[in-house]
């Protein structure tokens, strides 16, 4: 009864995200929402606005900056994850030195 | 490692590779690459000079203690920009409102704040990499 249940749910869900994707437009097709009027506003003026050569440039540092701001969180968050721990050797050793000699 | 080969070659080849990646860091903003590929180029150096000469030599290169501080550093810059913008321009990350030197199209100097923020970027992508290089093969 519960196993028969959850097929179900799992088969109807299975329908609905078959047919949202059959919906979606198709893969490079000029009128796709993406390709909108944002693309046209970098396009024409990032060069007045950042006076920057390299307008994906333009984009990350500046229009999209506060995005930049949370990839270099995520990276600071890795390294804290990393370093608590794996603790590094290079400060054990200055600790563990007196004790292995005496 | 201890191959005199492999070793000679680092030597000859990492200041190269550290200058490929300054100059793609310096370059952000007229060409093509930024603070990410240039900080990786210049962590993958010092990755190579770790692999060559073993964790003790590449540690003294790039001490434990230097690369967080550069590590915390590089975010630091960042949103210290940030503030820059809102005592001057009154909004998060403001660039030519906030009254950064814009200098000529073009020109190494230009673009005011994401020259400044791509340099933040590259140095702690290139600490970020060394650091859990060196803390991942470390042994205990």
């Amino acid at each position: 009864m519960k196993k028969s249940f959850v097929i179900v749910v799992l088969a109807g869900l299975l329908f609905i995200l078959l047919g949202s994707i059959s919906e979606m437009p198709a893969l490079g097709g000029i009128e796709n929402p993406s390709y909108n009027e944002v693309a046209v506003y970098y396009i024409n003026n990032a060069v007045p606005d950042t006076n920057a050569a390299n307008i994906i440039a333009s984009i990350i540092t500046d229009y999209r900056a506060f995005d930049t701001l949370g990839e270099t969180t995520v990276l600071f968050t890795s390294i804290v994850a990393v370093v608590s721990v794996l603790s590094g050797k290079f400060d054990k050793k200055e600790r563990k030195e007196p004790e292995n000699h005496g | 490692m201890d191959d005199l080969i492999v070793k000679n070659i680092t030597k000859i080849v990492t200041p190269f590779i550290q200058l490929y990646g300054i100059f793609i860091i310096l370059h952000g903003h007229i060409s093509p690459g930024g603070g990410f590929a240039g900080g990786a180029v210049i962590g993958a150096s010092l990755i190579l000079y770790t692999l060559a000469y073993g964790l003790d030599e590449g540690h003294k290169l790039a001490p434990h203690n230097l690369t967080s501080k550069v590590e915390s550093g590089g975010i630091l810059w960042f949103v210290l920009l940030g503030m820059v913008g809102i005592l001057f321009g009154g909004r998060f990350l403001d660039n030519q409102s906030a009254g950064f030197y814009m200098g000529g199209f073009g020109n190494i100097i230009s673009g005011g704040l994401i020259s400044l923020a791509t340099i933040g970027i590259g140095l702690k992508v290139a600490s970020t990499m060394i650091t859990l290089f060196h803390s991942t093969i470390q042994e205990d």
